[in-house]
C-alpha cells in the first residue's frame, strides 16, 4: 500500500473532514421506483444507489424453482457513468463476485420457506460510486426487501471499517479504500446480533482485526437506526406520529 | 437488458374496449386529450462523477443519462470529427417484465433512434472538438440507465440524453510532448440546436401522442419525429407492423413540430433553471 500524504491530520480530522468513527451522510428514500414492488435510493456519501426488489413471483426459467423455498437472485451493476473513468455497461467479474455476496449476505434474513417454487429478484444499480458501494447497496436492498413486504427475521446492515494512517476508521471512502491500508466491509443483522458478509483487503493484526470488527458493527447499528427512520416515514410518516 | 417481454404485458379485452370508448370521445384513460404530453421534470447534475448529467421524469418513465469525456480516435471516415456515442440500456430495476441479459432489439432501436434525432440535428459542433486532426479526438459518451418504464422511453431518453449534453461541462484536454494532459479546466459544450423528440402511435384510426405502457400495449404503429430548433425534421423513424396513410404522416409531422416548439420551450426553461440552482 502506498502511503504518500497523511490521511488523517493532527487533530484527528479524516480527508474529507469527518472524525474516525463517523459515518458519511446517509439518506434513505423508500419507494422511489413505482414499478417495483419494493424499492429504496441511498445516498451514502457521494453513492448513490437504487435497490429494487420484484417478487415473490413466479420463476423463469421453471426448472430453477425449488420445491421447498424461494430462489433468490440478485445483480449488482454500476452504470457507464458511475465511476472517474467511463466503466463498460457490460457485467464485470467483480460485479459477479459482489453480486453473489450482496445474495449471501441479505438471505440469511429472508425467510425463505414461506415462498416456495417463487423467485425473489434483487436488483442493485449503482448510479454514483464512492467506495462503499456494496455495502450501501445491501442497506439499500433490505429497507426494499421490507419495503416489498417480504417475511424477514431481521434488517442487514452494512458498514465497513478499516485501517487508515494505522488508525482504525469506520465507513472507508473512495480516497481511503485506494490510500489507505485495510478495508472491511461488514453486514450485521442487528436484532438477532449475525453476521452474514465479512470481506477484507489490507493487512490487521489481531487486535486491529478485532477492533475493526467492533468498530464495523456498531458502524452498522448506527446504519440500522437510519434504515428503520426511513421505513417509519414511509408508512407511519414522522416518528413522531407513530407514538401518538 | 430485454424488453421483448412486454409483449407479456397484457391489457384485458374489457380495458382495450374501455380504452377505445374513451379515445373515440377524445378524451384518454389516464384523463388526457389525444394530443396532451404528459408533464415532465429535469433534475440536472445528479451524477458528480460524470461531466453533465440529468434524471428525467416524464410522467412515470424515469431516466438517468450521464455524460463521460474522454479522447480517443477518431471514427473512420469522420477523422476531423470528436466521436459522439449514445447507448440506453432498461434497467432490470426498471419493470417486472424485463430480465437480465444482453440488449434485444427494442433496447437497441431505442439507443439508435435517440443517437439519430441528436446527431442528425447536428446538435453538438463535432467539428470543434479535435485535438489532433485524424488522431486524437474527444470521445463523448452519454449512456443513458432507463430506471422506471412506463411507455414512451424514446422520447425520455431523447430529453435526458439533451439535457445531460446541453448542461455539461466538457474537460480542456491539450497536447503537450505528444501526450493528452488535461488541464483541469473546463468548456462549455458546442451546442448548436435543441433537438426534440415526439412520438405519436396510432390505436385503430385514432393518433395519440406521449402514450404510456398500456397504450403501447394496445397500439398498431409508432412514429418518431425529431425536430431542430429552427422547426425543420431531423430525424425519423416508424415502428411497429402497423402503418399510416400520408394524411396521417403529414398531420403527425405537423404535430411534432408545433408540440417540439413546446417542449423545447420548456426544455430550455427547465435547462436553464437547473443551470443556475
Amino acid at each position: 500500500m502506498v502511503q504518500n500524504r497523511s490521511l488523517i491530520d493532527e487533530s484527528g480530522k479524516r480527508s474529507d473532514g469527518r472524525i474516525i468513527d463517523e459515518l458519511r451522510e446517509v439518506k434513505i428514500n423508500v419507494g422511489i421506483i413505482k414499478n417495483a414492488d419494493g424499492s429504496a435510493l441511498i445516498e451514502f456519501g457521494k453513492n448513490k444507489i437504487i435497490a429494487a426488489v420484484y417478487g415473490p413471483r413466479e420463476v423463469h426459467p421453471k426448472h430453477m424453482a425449488l420445491s421447498d423455498r424461494c430462489v433468490v437472485r440478485c445483480r449488482y451493476h454500476m452504470s457507464p457513468f458511475s465511476t472517474d473513468t467511463r466503466k463498460s455497461p457490460a457485467p464485470s467479474r467483480r460485479e459477479t463476485e459482489i453480486s453473489k455476496v450482496i445474495r449471501e449476505a441479505l438471505e440469511p434474513a429472508l425467510i425463505l420457506e414461506d415462498y416456495p417454487r417463487a423467485a425473489i429478484d434483487i436488483f442493485i444499480e449503482v448510479l454514483q460510486a464512492d467506495g462503499g458501494s456494496r455495502c450501501a447497496g445491501i442497506t439499500a436492498a433490505s429497507v426494499a426487501l421490507a419495503d416489498a413486504g417480504i417475511n424477514m427475521r431481521d434488517m442487514v446492515s452494512a458498514c465497513a471499517a478499516g485501517k487508515v494512517d494505522d488508525k482504525i476508521v469506520i465507513d472507508i471512502n473512495d480516497t481511503e479504500d485506494k490510500e489507505g491500508g485495510a478495508d472491511m466491509p461488514v453486514a450485521y443483522m442487528p436484532n438477532l446480533k449475525k453476521i452474514t458478509l465479512l470481506q477484507l483487503d489490507g493487512e490487521l493484526n489481531s487486535n486491529e482485526f478485532n477492533t475493526c470488527l467492533k468498530e464495523a458493527i456498531r458502524g452498522c447499528l448506527k446504519v440500522f437506526e437510519i434504515q428503520r427512520s426511513s421505513l417509519i416515514e414511509k408508512y407511519f410518516g414522522d416518528e413522531k406520529g407513530l407514538n401518538e | 437488458m430485454s424488453l421483448s417481454k412486454k409483449s407479456t404485458i397484457i391489457v384485458e379485452n374489457l380495458r382495450k374496449k374501455q380504452m377505445m370508448e374513451s379515445i373515440s370521445t377524445g378524451k384518454r384513460l389516464d384523463e388526457r386529450s389525444l394530443d396532451e404530453t404528459r408533464p415532465f421534470e429535469i433534475e440536472l447534475d445528479v451524477i458528480k462523477k460524470a461531466n453533465g448529467s440529468a434524471w428525467v421524469k416524464l410522467g412515470k418513465t424515469e431516466v438517468v443519462a450521464g455524460v463521460k469525456v474522454e479522447t480517443g480516435e477518431p471514427f473512420e471516415g469522420l477523422e476531423n470529427s470528436g466521436a459522439l456515442i449514445i447507448t440506453a440500456e432498461v434497467l432490470p430495476i426498471a419493470s417486472p417484465h424485463i430480465e437480465p441479459g444482453p440488449p434485444d432489439e427494442e433496447t437497441i432501436e431505442l439507443a439508435r433512434v435517440v443517437d439519430r434525432g441528436v446527431r442528425q440535428s447536428e446538435m453538438l459542433e463535432l467539428s470543434k472538438l479535435v485535438l489532433v486532426p485524424g488522431k486524437i479526438v474527444y470521445t463523448i459518451f452519454v449512456d443513458c440507465s432507463i430506471i422506471n418504464v412506463d411507455g414512451n422511453l424514446l422520447d425520455a431518453t431523447s430529453y435526458a440524453v439533451v439535457a445531460a449534453l446541453t448542461s455539461c461541462k466538457l474537460p480542456v484536454f491539450e497536447i503537450k510532448d505528444d501526450k493528452v494532459v488535461d488541464t483541469g479546466r473546463t468548456q462549455e459544450p458546442p451546442v448548436t440546436t435543441i433537438p426534440v423528440s415526439v412520438t405519436t402511435v396510432k390505436i385503430g384510426d385514432y393518433l395519440l401522442l406521449d402514450p404510456n405502457i398500456e397504450e403501447e400495449a394496445c397500439m398498431d404503429a409508432r412514429l418518431t419525429i425529431t425536430t431542430n430548433s429552427k422547426g425543420s425534421i431531423v430525424a425519423m423513424q416508424k415502428g411497429l407492423k402497423g402503418y399510416f396513410t400520408v394524411d396521417e404522416v403529414k398531420s403527425i409531422a405537423d404535430k411534432a413540430i408545433s408540440k417540439g416548439e413546446e417542449i423545447r420551450a420548456k426544455l430550455k426553461e427547465l435547462i436553464h433553471h437547473g443551470k443556475k440552482e
